[in-house]
């Protein structure tokens, strides 16, 4: 396996420092993948949409009309309107704000949990590894999209416990890679050194081996990233989580799936694409970060 | 052999333990109170207090546990408001429709995906590979809800081809007799081909939703298999002893890569039993997913989790089983262990 920043994924030259170095950096990690550029692009505007949502969008995107309900795609509705004539492409744009601080708060919070723990786990073995090992392995007994229906039911019907349900079983998968690099390093000559100058076993575990294994959480967490979209919206899809009328990815799936039998398939249609799209665009970005981070795994 | 399977068995116990906790854990966390939940929210006061007394709700903790086990003893996984039947009935009936959707998908995912993954190692590089690997990324980003209502707007409204996504059967045709519960294998089993035929229609479609899904980490997992295998030293062995191409890739190489395809269905089974949810709702299919996201909209929380509990308990069997597989696909496992 890789050491992480040890090998220099980048050979050649390399600006000095500050805003240059980022934007070379950058350059040369989309020269090399353009299928990675082009998932960047896509990034770039899903966060535009989810920063400035309802700036964007050409109508209110709770505004019904019912004089204009049903209507396919025109000029006036790039991607028609719903069965209450509210204009579907607004709630698209619209739903990429709730559908990406979903995703981006799990992440946030199983990094925080899951990888913090794996990492105490490697580091400091013994009861710790074990108290973790067990939970992660109790977690992994169950199919994941099962257990966090179950979460979500016996918590509550909100879209906090979904980013919780969510977290939650994705626990494992970081708790077992922040375990295995960390045990790789526990006896490393710098965390060694780091002991014997009086470093306190946090400071070293913070300091010392949490960046080290950075890079790798990064890839970790943009793959993440699209299974927590996914995620959320099944459990919206099926009713959990998000309410009516909030514009959502999933729930606008499931409300336009009563209308493709009748054939206003634009409904459901629009809405499953950005979803997709979404996904696409964090799993692109995670196999690119992994080429570089991690050739060996490359696949 | 019998001393393996003990083995294994007694490796699932921690397993088990933890699942039954966390299923008890998951019916006292409801927020509010428990009782009031299970009592429905018509029931007066003096109903809620019976039920509490009923459930045990009243008795400490372990208490609460020890009856929580004794019942699953039993088999006693509650009633279910919305059918007024033990949920564990509710469940048993509507099992074998979930199986044969999952095991349908799950076969038909395997016919593509490990040619595909095949090919694509002994020819890196060329066309096939490139499909592979769009088909695992595209795979693994479709929503299965979605890819299902694509399936529904394509092939039932657009070309006509599919029957409308409701069930397992035509509401005018009646089921075989039943023997496994499978209708696919009932109807052919009772001679009776033209119920096959429009059991199969109706399958066709949320079968294929799920197979799509399953098909990304197979395939791909068979590629990185089969090029590891064929890049080491017995393979340039065999070929050099002028073994022919297929003996060396069939016999020779996929036996042993099998192992990690076979390890991958453990996280592909936990996927489909999930996905098998989403799917049962698109294709009205009457499953247990189907009934569990009914219970979950009437707020009816004893079937949901009898659903939970039972869906792990069946995963923790289907890791049993892939763990047993190993032992017959290399020998070498089952003898160390």
């Amino acid at each position: 396996m890789s050491a992480g920043p040890l090998l220099d994924p980048a050979p050649g030259p390399r600006p000095q420092s500050g805003l240059g170095a980022t934007l070379a950096h950058a350059r040369y990690v989309v020269s090399g993948n353009p299928v990675t550029a082009l998932a960047f692009g896509l990034l770039l505007l899903l966060v535009l949409c989810a920063v400035l949502g309802p700036a964007l969008a050409p109508y209110d995107p709770l505004a019904s009309d019912t004089a204009a309900a049903l209507n396919p795609p025109s000029l006036a509705h790039p991607f028609g309107t719903d069965q209450l004539g509210r204009d579907i492409l607004s709630r698209v744009v619209a739903a990429a704000r709730l559908d990406l601080a979903i995703a981006v708060f799990s992440v946030a919070l199983v990094f925080a949990v899951g990888g913090l723990a794996g990492l105490a786990a490697g580091y400091f073995g013994g009861w710790t590894d074990r108290v973790v090992g067990r939970i992660a392995d109790t977690i992994m007994a169950f199919p994941l999209f099962v257990l966090a229906m179950g979460i979500v039911a016996a918590l509550g019907n909100t879209v906090t416990n979904i980013v919780l349900a969510t977290a939650i079983i994705n626990v494992p998968l970081y708790a077992r890679l922040a375990r295995a690099e960390a045990a790789v390093r526990r006896n490393a000559g710098f965390v060694l050194a780091a002991r014997l100058t009086g470093n306190s076993e946090i400071r070293i575990l913070l300091t010392g081996i949490l960046p080290n294994i950075l890079p790798l959480m990064m890839v970790q967490m943009s793959l993440t990233m699209g299974y927590a979209i996914l995620n959320a919206a099944g459990l919206s899809f099926i009713g959990l989580g998000v309410r009516p009328p909030t514009p959502e990815w999933g729930i606008m799936v499931a409300e336009g799936a009563g209308f493709i039998v009748s054939g206003e398939w634009w409904i459901a249609l629009f809405p499953g694409l950005a979803l997709m799209i979404a996904v696409f665009c964090f799993n692109l970005i995670g196999d690119g970060l992994r080429d570089i981070v991690d050739p060996q795994r490359r696949t | 052999m019998l001393r393996l399977v003990a083995d294994r068995l007694i490796t699932t116990v921690p397993a088990l333990v933890g699942v039954i906790v966390v299923c008890f854990l998951l019916t006292r966390v409801l927020p509010g109170d428990t009782a009031a939940y299970f009592a429905g929210p018509t029931a007066t006061p003096q109903a809620i207090e019976q039920i509490r007394r009923e459930l045990g709700l009243d008795r400490p903790l372990p208490e609460q546990f020890a009856r929580y086990v004794a019942d699953l003893a039993r088999g006693d996984l509650g009633q279910s408001l919305t059918t007024g039947q033990p949920v564990a009935a509710d469940l048993r009936a509507r099992l074998p429709a979930s199986a044969e959707l999952t095991l349908f998908g799950l076969v038909l995912s395997l016919i593509v995906a490990i040619p595909l993954g095949i090919t694509a190692a002994v020819r890196q590089g060329s066309m096939v590979d490139h499909a592979c690997r769009i088909v695992a990324t595209t795979g693994v980003s479709l929503p299965v809800f979605f890819t299902g209502l694509l399936l529904v707007t394509v092939f039932y409204f657009l070309l006509g081809w599919a029957p409308a996504p409701l069930g397992r059967l035509d509401t005018f045709a009646s089921p075989p007799p039943e023997l496994t519960g499978f209708y696919l294998v009932d109807s052919l089993a009772a001679g009776d081909l033209e119920t096959f035929r429009a059991a199969l229609a109706q399958i066709a479609l949320p079968g294929i939703t799920l197979a799509i899904f399953a098909l990304a980490p197979i395939a791909r997992i068979t590629r990185a298999a089969m090029l590891a295998v064929l890049a080491s030293d017995f393979i340039r062995t065999a070929r050099a002893a002028g073994l022919s191409g297929r003996t060396v890739v069939i016999t020779y190489a996929f036996r042993n890569a099998m192992l990690p395809v076979v390890t991958t269905l453990g996280m592909v089974f936990s996927f489909l039993l999930g996905a098998n949810v989403l799917v049962e709702k698109v294709f009205a299919w009457p499953g247990v997913g189907s009934y569990a996201v009914e219970a979950l909209i009437a707020s009816d929380f004893a079937p949901v989790q009898g659903f939970v509990l039972a869906m792990a308990i069946l995963y923790i069997a289907l890791n049993l089983l892939i763990d047993l597989t190993y032992g017959v696909i290399d020998p070498r496992t089952a003898s160390a262990a």
